[in-house]
Formats: structure tokens, sequence, C-alpha cells
């Protein structure tokens, strides 16, 4: 990995596996009725239980849905390193993990007009912002074929 | 009990400069009394919304420090909707039998800021660049035209009918009608929703009398009743805006229940409405609304486009006065425009933009963030 983990931490914790050569989003189980969500919480959305548990996400999944983001998002609340100079389109999508959910995502591709829905992606942790003088890292989801 | 509405104020949508939300706020109610012909005194209560312009219920110092009970409604998009609602239900009680539902709102240009947090989600949400809602409705229409295989035709026949709309209404904001061309090939914002597919925030006030049926007689001779207020919010599974991990099985839409709840409540189907509002935030979402209230099936949205069905002097004309895409979003005032307008059209009061033969009964759709849809079926 090319940051060193000491100068480093991630947008927020609890969200993914941090250091991690393998990483995985953080989910969580109902222990009650199965349904698995994103971001891990302490409760089920679908039945009211309190009984989850936090699982490791799959890595890889299918795009669902996309969009391209074709403005620079307002500051607050957007952090991203980009100037209205340098701002270019960035993918926004789910990804559908098999038997488990669909988590929205931002998408790294070299090329945002080959988004299709249906194509094969993996969950990729990379630098995003620098905060506090650390480089802070983020998940994202990147097309198979450019990994 | 029916609840009618015997008063109908707007204030100009769009931007008027030196104008505070508030005052836009007052000048609605105040247009509202004069079309119930009565004062503010005879008002026992009022709810009212404003997401970006103050408290709505600083109204009273405006309207008239009458003493009135006066509740604020802060529900989102749906925040008109949710006054309306709660007037209907204050009047239905038996405790009020006459008041108002008012909203307005003055929002800064450029899209809607978001708080990521105070919506439960997660700050870094916000951070990453997800707080967006043009993300959540193109995101949305995207699945939706590869699923139904509608196509940029029906996003963009949309937009060209609700300008053409807003060209016949003057409290409208966009009063300029735009060519096929012009929208096929306006700025990508989100794709596949180009610039003038979207609504923006905006200004204005509106505002509405309510009253008891049997009272409403004795005011008007042109009442219109609600024979249906439902408002629902999302259940686990349905597609919403601002959803982190969405579950693998789908769940019917906050519209879909909102309206089958309201059409099972008037007794009546969608085949029995003549004139519709549907919330048009972007293009996408009305033609989705057209099948989420019932009155078309997944799909065949593009056939109607093409055939004019939803034009004024279609079949089921939707969006009459422009919708959100001409008349912008003021928040608290939105889902109110929309029951303005179908009142009119029942009234026969809608001047150029007049549906044809007389509608009876008509329908109100509002949808927004987080997730909840509001609901209304009118007659006369």
């Amino acid at each position: 990995m090319a940051t060193s983990v000491a100068n480093t931490e991630p947008i927020a914790p609890g969200l993914f596996t941090w250091p991690s050569n393998d990483p995985r989003l953080l989910g969580s189980k109902c222990q009650n009725c199965g349904v698995v969500i994103f971001p891990a919480q302490n409760s089920c959305p679908a039945c009211s239980s309190t009984d989850t548990k936090t699982i490791e996400l799959e890595r890889r999944g299918k795009l669902w849905t996309f969009t391209i983001q074709g403005f620079l998002p307002n500051r607050p609340p957007y952090e991203g390193p980009e100037t209205p100079e340098t701002f270019k389109p960035f993918g926004v999508g789910y990804i559908e993990l098999a038997d488990q959910t669909r988590v929205q995502t931002r998408i790294k591709t070299n090329d945002v007009s080959k988004l299709k829905i249906g194509m094969e992606m993996e969950l990729v942790v990379e630098n995003y912002i620098k905060r506090n003088g650390k480089d802070v890292v983020a998940f994202f989801f990147k097309p198979v074929d450019e990994l | 009990m029916d609840v009618a509405i015997i008063g109908l104020g707007i204030h100009p949508f769009g931007r008027t400069d030196g104008v505070t939300g508030l005052e836009q706020g007052a000048y609605a109610a105040r247009k509202a009394l004069e079309d119930a012909g009565l004062d503010w005194s005879d008002m026992q209560f009022a709810y009212g919304g404003s997401a970006a312009a103050g408290n709505a219920d600083a109204l009273v110092s405006k309207l008239g420090l009458t003493g009135l009970q006066f509740i604020n409604v802060a529900n989102g998009c749906a925040t008109g909707g949710s006054a309306l609602q709660s007037a209907y239900m204050a009047i239905q009680s038996g405790m009020f039998d006459i008041g108002m539902a008012v909203g307005f709102d003055k929002h800064p240009r450029g899209a809607f800021t978001v708080n990521p947090e105070a919506s439960g989600l997660g700050k870094w949400y916000g951070d990453i660049g997800m707080a967006l809602t043009p993300q959540f409705f193109s995101m949305k229409i995207q699945r939706y035209m590869h699923d139904f295989g509608v196509t940029n035709d029906a996003l963009v026949r949309v937009a060209v009918k609700n300008y053409q709309n807003g060209e016949l209404n003057p409290n409208a904001w966009r009063k300029k009608a735009f060519t096929y061309e012009e929208v096929a090939t306006s700025d990508m914002v989100c794709d596949p929703l180009r610039k003038y597919m979207f609504c923006s925030p905006a200004e204005g006030g509106c505002a509405m009398i309510l009253c008891s049926a049997e009272k409403a007689r004795q005011i008007t001779r042109k009442p219109v009743f609600l024979k249906a207020v439902s408002v629902k919010t999302r259940n686990f599974g349905s597609f919403e805006v601002f959803t982190q991990a969405q579950a693998l099985n789908r769940a019917d839409s906050p519209t879909v229940r909102a309206s089958k709840a309201a059409f099972e409540f008037a007794g009546i189907g969608p085949e029995d409405i003549k004139v519709a509002q549907l919330q048009d935030t972007e293009s996408g979402a009305e033609i989705m609304h057209m099948s989420e209230n019932g009155f078309c099936k997944d799909g065949e949205q593009e056939k109607w486009l093409r055939e004019g069905h939803t034009e004024i002097n279609g079949k089921l004309p939707v969006n009459t006065d422009g919708g959100c895409l001409a008349n912008g979003e003021p928040i608290g005032a939105s889902g109110l425009r929309q029951v303005h307008e179908i009142a009119l059209q029942l009234r026969g009061d809608a001047g150029k933009r007049q549906v044809p033969n007389n509608p009876k009964t008509g329908y109100t759709h509002v949808y927004g963030a987080p997730g909840l849809s509001g609901v209304t079926i009118l007659s006369r």
C-alpha cells in the first residue's frame, strides 16, 4: 500500500476494515430476521429488533444503478479536493452484494462513460483528502477490469 | 365529515428580490382570505411551514395577533402537504370548523444544501459527495429506464410539456417554453437528467382556507372538497433518497401506499381522476409517479407522452400549472401549490390553462426527502 498507516485515518470509524489488504465494508446482520444493512447499526430497520451483529460484506458485486455527478457539490457538506477548475464529473452508484444488500458508493473509474448497469465492481480503500495533516482514506468501488 | 377548501391564495413563484419569504406567505394568506370573503380574525387555527424562510407562525405579526392556534409544520418537501393534512384533521376532529393551511419559502440559488447528520446519516456521507438529492432522482430513473424500457425521449417530453404549461400560468417562475432540442441538449447535471429536466429551489407562498362542508355552502358557491388526504413514509425496502444501503427485496414506495390509501378512502379509482398534479422534482419523477400513483402501468409512460395524454387537452392532464419544473420548489409552499392548482381547475378558474369538460375530480401528489409522499383527492 502506498500510504503509511501511521499518518492515515479512515473517513469515519466503523465503515470498513482498516488497515487491511483485503478491505471489507462493515455491515450488520439482524439476528432476528436476517436482514443485512450498511453501515452497521444496533437496531434493525426491517423488524425493529435490537439484536444485530457486525459482519464483513462481500468485496465484489454488480452495479445496480448509477449516475454521474456533473457539478461540484456544495461545501459544506462536501469535502472533496477539487476546485471549480479541476472538478471532473464522478460516478455514484449502488453495488448489489449477493445475498446481502445494495450499498451506495462513489465509483472510481478512468472513464465514467463506460459505466453500465450489471458491470462487476470491487471495493477499494484509497486516499481521498488530507485532514489535520493526515491522509484520509475512503471506500470506493472500481470496475473489475480496471483493477 | 367532508372538509372543504373555500379560499385560495398564491404569491407568484420564482425569484422576488426584496420581498422576504414571510411577506410572500402573508401575501398568499391575504389573497386566500379575500378569495373566501373572510377576515384573518375568522380563522380559528392555522398550520404553516417554511424550510428556509423563518418560522411560519411569525405570520401572525403581519396578519394580526388574534390569538389563534398556530402550529409550525416541518416535513421536508412534503411540508405543504403535511400542513394541509393537519388542517384537514383539525376540522375532521370537530375541534375547529374553519382555519388556514399556509406555506412559503425563499431558498438560495443552486442545489439544496443538505446536512447529512440531521437526516440520521454519518457526516462522511456528505464529505464524500453523496448527500445530493439530484443523485438519487437520477439513479432511480436510470434503473427504471433499464427495467421498463423508458428512453430519454420521455424525459424530454415531460419537461417540454411542463414549461409549455408554465407559459400559460401568470404565477409560474419559468414562463417561457423550451423546444425539444433545447431540453435535449441542455447541460448534463446527473446522468441521464439534464439541466432543463430539473426543478430548482425557489421562492413563493401559498395559502388556503379550509372549513367543514356544512359551513362551506354558506360561505361560497364554489367549494372544493377534500375527499381523501394521505401521508406515508417509507417502508423498509423502498428505494428512497439518502439510502446508504437498499434492501435486496424491493418494497412499494410511500407514493404507492399513499395513493392506494387515498383511493380506498375516497371510494374511487385512478380512472375517475380528470386532472392531476404529480411531483416532478425532475422529469423522471413525473414519469415514475404516473405509475406509482396508479394512472398507468410501468413502461407505458412514453406512449402516453407521445400521444399527449398528459397535456392540458389529454385524457389525464398532469401538472397543468407547469409543475415544479416551471414553478421551482419553495419547500414550504410547493405541496400547497399543487392543491391550489387542482382546486382552481375544479372551480373552472384556471384561465388559459383550464382543462376542458368541467373536470369534477382531481388529484395531487407530493414527494420529498427522506422518503415520504402526500396524496390528496379533491372533488367539487
